[in-house]
C-alpha cells in the first residue's frame, strides 16, 4: 500500500495529512477524537533535521493534552549518512525523537508505528521501533543491514548467508524475521479497513514491552527474554 | 570474580581506553562491591555465533551487576569493545534489558552504563536492533521513575549505531577524548557516500566530527574525563548529582536547544568552525589541548552545559 | 569451529582458595580463559573452543606445558580462542592459575 492509499483507508472521511520532503505530519477523525499521523515517506533517510521536524509534531500533540493516538508511519531509508549529520549531533536528534514518542506513550497517548516500505537502522529505532505497537503492512521491508552488507562485513559469502537466512530470522533482513523477533508486533490485512483494525490494536493495548515476549513465542529471539527474566532474578536476590 | 582482582590496581592509573570491561567496572566501583549477574560462569553465550563460525564469549561481552558508589546502590553495565567490536547480540542486549528492568524495582541510586560499542551485531541483527529499542524504553522508564542512567564513553570500539541513540537518551554522558559518539561511522558514511564525504582513514576528521571533544563542546556529553577511572568515577559521581528529570519540559527544552543548534552551525563544514562560532578564540589549538586546557575552554562556551536531554 | 577437550593428571592441587577466575578478552590473536575449582584435587581439564582448525597437536603441547609447570589440580579450564598464538595462550593461563591462587 502507498501512504495515500493507507491515508485513504483510515480516513474515508478526509484528513489534513501532508508529506513535504519525505515528512509526514496531520490529523484525522479517529474514533471521538482525532488522531495525530507522523512519518517518512518514500525511502527518505532520516537526518537531523527531519528528525527535530518530526519530533516537533510529537512534542505538540502532546501538549494538546488530549491523550490522543500518534499513528508512525514509516518508509523510510536508515539515518541519513553524512560528515553534516555526524557532525550536528545526529545521535542526539534521533534519539530525542525517540524520546518524544516514549514520552507520548507515558503521557497516555497509544503510540501506532505503521511500517508500508522500508526502514532500517537508526531511522527505524527512531521511530517505528519507539512506538507502543508497530504493525506492519505485507510488502513492508525492515531491515538493519541488506544481505550483501552484510556478506561484506562479515566476509562470508552472499549465496551462504542466503541460505541461513531460510532457517535463521535473527541477522536476515525483511518483515517475517522482524516479526519473528518480537518488534514488529502484528501485520495487517491491506483488504480491510485500517481504522478498524488501528482501533483494535488500541483497544487491545497492553503495558510494558511486549517484544521479548513475542520473540520468544515465535521462535525469532530464542533466549533473550530468559536472560533479561535471569538478569531481574539476580538482581532481586543479591 | 577473581579476573577482578588483577584489576583492583590504582583507579589513578588505570587507562579507561586500555582497560577491559570487567577491570572499569571494578576500578570505577568502591572496593569489593561489585557483584556481577549472569557471570562468566553461567556461559550465557551467543545461540548463533556458531553458525558464523565465530567464537564466543562467557559473558556475550557485557558485564552487569551491582555496586556501591561512594557507598551509594547502583546498577552498572559495561560493554567489551574488543569482543565483536562490543556489539549489540541478542543477550548482549537482553542483560542490558534485563538490568534497566531490575533498577525499577531495586530504585537504585542510580544506573551506569560503560559504553564501548560500534552498534547492532550483524550476525544477531535483527535481535540486537530490537534490544536497541527496548533499552531506549526501559531507560525511559528508569529516569521517569526518577533514577538517574548516566553513560559513561572513553573506550576503543566508541559509541556507534543504535549505541549512539541509546546515549542520547542517558540522563547524563561524560565522555573522554577518546570517546566518539555517533551513529553512522566514519568507514559506514564512506562506504555508502564515497571518500569525498568522509575519509575514514583521516583520523583527525573522525576526532574532529564525532569526538569527545566536540561532544563535550556542542552539549552531547556534560563532562569531560582525562583517560582514566578516577576521573570518570568523579564524573559519574558529579553527573548523579544533576540529572536532568524525564518530562515534557525537559523534552520541550532539547528540541529547542537542537533546533538552535542546528539554526546556527547547520552551515558549518567542518567542527573547526563550528567551534569558533562557539566562541572558542583559537579552535584549531582544540585537539591538542590537555584537559584542565580543554575545561577552560568549556567554560566559556555557553552551550555546553544544560539540563535540556 | 573446533572443540578439544584435555584431561590430565597432577601431583598436587593447585594452592589457594579463589573459586573462579576469568582472564583475557575473546578479540582477534587473544583469547578468554575461566578457571574454576570443582574438580577433585588430582585432575585438570582444558576444554578449547576455537575458530582456527587443524592446531589440535599445538594445543595438546602447550596444554601439556602449562599443567606441567603449574600443577592445577582440581582446576577446570575453558577456553574461547579468538585465534591466539602459542605464547599468548601460555601466558593467558598463568595468569589464569596466578589468580587463583593470590
Amino acid at each position: 500500500m502507498t501512504l495515500a492509499d493507507i491515508l485513504a483507508s483510515l480516513f474515508p472521511d478526509g484528513h489534513d495529512v501532508t508529506v513535504r520532503d519525505g515528512l509526514v505530519s496531520g490529523s484525522g477523525p479517529f474514533a471521538e477524537g482525532r488522531i495525530a499521523v507522523v512519518g517518512i515517506d518514500g525511502d527518505t533517510p532520516l537526518g537531523v533535521d527531519g528528525a527535530l521536524h518530526l519530533s516537533r509534531s510529537v512534542l505538540d500533540a502532546i501538549r494538546a493534552g488530549d491523550r490522543g493516538p500518534i499513528l508512525v508511519a514509516v518508509d523510510s531509508d536508515s539515518q541519513r549518512m553524512s560528515r553534516r549529520d555526524e557532525l550536528l549531533g545526529l545521535n542526539e536528534c534521533l534519539a530525542h525523537l525517540a524520546k518524544a514518542l516514549l514520552l507520548a506513550d507515558r503521557s497516555g497517548h497509544p503510540t501506532i508505528g505503521l511500517i508500508y516500505g522500508h526502514s532500517a537502522a537508526g531511522a527505524f529505532i527512531a521511530t517505528a521501533l519507539a512506538t507502543r505497537i508497530l504493525a506492519a503492512l505485507p510488502g513492508a521491508n525492515p531491515s538493519v543491514m541488506d544481505l550483501p552488507s552484510v556478506a561484506r562485513v562479515t566476509k562470508l559469502p552472499l549465496d551462504k548467508l542466503e541460505e541461513m537466512a531460510k532457517s535463521t530470522p535473527v541477522f536476515a533482513p525483511g518483515l517475517d524475521n522482524m516479526v519473528a523477533t518480537g518488534a514488529v508486533h502484528v501485520v495487517l490485512d491491506p483488504g480491510k479497513p485500517l481504522d478498524a483494525q488501528i482501533r483494535d490494536l488500541i483497544a487491545g493495548m497492553e503495558p510494558g514491552d511486549a517484544r521479548d515476549r513475542l520473540g520468544a513465542e515465535r521462535g525469532g529471539r530464542p533466549v533473550a527474554r530468559d536472560v533479561a527474566g535471569a538478569v531481574i532474578d539476580q538482581a532481586r536476590r543479591s | 570474580m577473581a579476573g577482578d582482582r588483577a584489576a583492583s590496581i590504582d583507579p589513578d592509573a588505570l587507562s579507561w581506553y586500555e582497560a577491559t570491561a570487567r577491570q572499569r567496572v571494578v576500578a570505577l566501583a568502591d572496593p569489593g562491591t561489585v557483584q556481577e549477574f549472569l557471570p562468566p560462569t553461567e556461559r550465557r553465550m551467543s545461540p548463533h555465533l556458531p553458525l558464523f563460525d565465530l567464537p564466543r564469549a562467557f559473558d556475550d561481552g557485557i558485564v552487569v551487576g551491582r555496586a556501591a558508589l561512594d557507598g551509594a546502590p547502583v546498577l552498572i553495565a559495561a560493554q567489551e569493545g574488543r569482543f565483536m567490536g562490543g556489539a549489540f547480540g541478542e543477550i548482549h542486549g537482553a542483560k542490558l534489558v534485563g538490568l534497566l528492568r531490575a533498577a525499577l524495582e531495586l530504585k537504585p541510586r542510580a544506573v551506569l552504563i560503560l559504553f564501548d560499542t560500534g552498534g547492532v551485531r550483524l550476525q544477531e541483527a535483527n535481535a540486537g536492533e530490537t534490544a536497541i529499542a527496548e533499552t531506549m524504553r526501559a531507560i525511559v522508564e528508569v529516569r521517569a521513575a526518577g533514577i538517574p542512567v548516566i553513560g559513561l564513553i572513553g573506550g576503543r570500539a566508541g559509541c556507534y549505531g543504535g549505541g549512539g541513540l541509546i546515549a542520547g537518551t542517558c540522563s547524563r554522558l561524560a565522555v573522554s577524548e577518546g570517546g566518539r559518539i555517533s551513529v553512522s561511522g566514519p568507514e559506514v558514511i564512506e562506504t555508502n557516500k564515497g571518500a569525498e564525504e568522509f575519509d575514514s582513514r583521516d583520523r583527525a576528521l573522525v576526532w574532529r566530527t564525532m569526538g569527545g571533544k566536540h561532544r563535550r563542546l556542542t552539549g552531547g556529553a556534560d563532562a569531560f574525563c582525562a583517560d582514566t577511572v578516577s576521573a570518570f568515577r568523579r564524573a559519574a559521581l558529579d553527573l548523579i548529582g544533576r540529572a536532568p528529570a524525564f518530562d515534557l519540559e525537559t523534552l520541550a527544552a532539547e528540541q529547542a536547544r537542537l533546533e538552535d543548534r542546528i539554526a546556527r552551525f547547520g552551515d558549518c563544514r567542518d567542527a573547526t568552525d563550528l567551534w569558533r562560532r562557539l566562541g572558542v578564540n583559537d579552535p584549531e589549538a582544540v585537539p591538542a589541548m590537555d584537559t584542565d586546557a580543554f575545561d577552560a575552554t568549556v567554560a566559556r562556551v555557553r552551550e555546553a552545559d544544560h539540563d535540556a536531554r | 569451529m573446533e572443540s578439544l577437550t584435555f584431561r590430565h593428571t597432577t601431583k598436587k592441587p593447585l594452592s589457594g582458595s579463589v573459586p573462579n577466575a576469568l582472564t583475557g578478552v575473546v578479540a582477534s590473536g587473544n583469547l578468554e580463559v575461566l578457571l574454576e575449582r570443582v574438580l577433585p584435587p588430582d585432575t585438570c581439564e582444558v576444554a578449547v573452543e576455537t575458530p582456527i582448525a587443524g592446531y589440535g597437536d599445538v594445543w595438546e603441547a602447550v596444554v601439556a606445558d602449562f599443567v606441567a609447570r603449574a600443577q592445577p589440580g582440581g582446576i577446570r579450564i575453558s577456553i574461547n580462542d579468538g585465534g591466539a598464538r602459542p605464547d599468548t595462550v601460555s601466558l593467558r593461563l598463568l595468569q589464569g592459575a596466578r589468580l587463583m591462587e593470590a
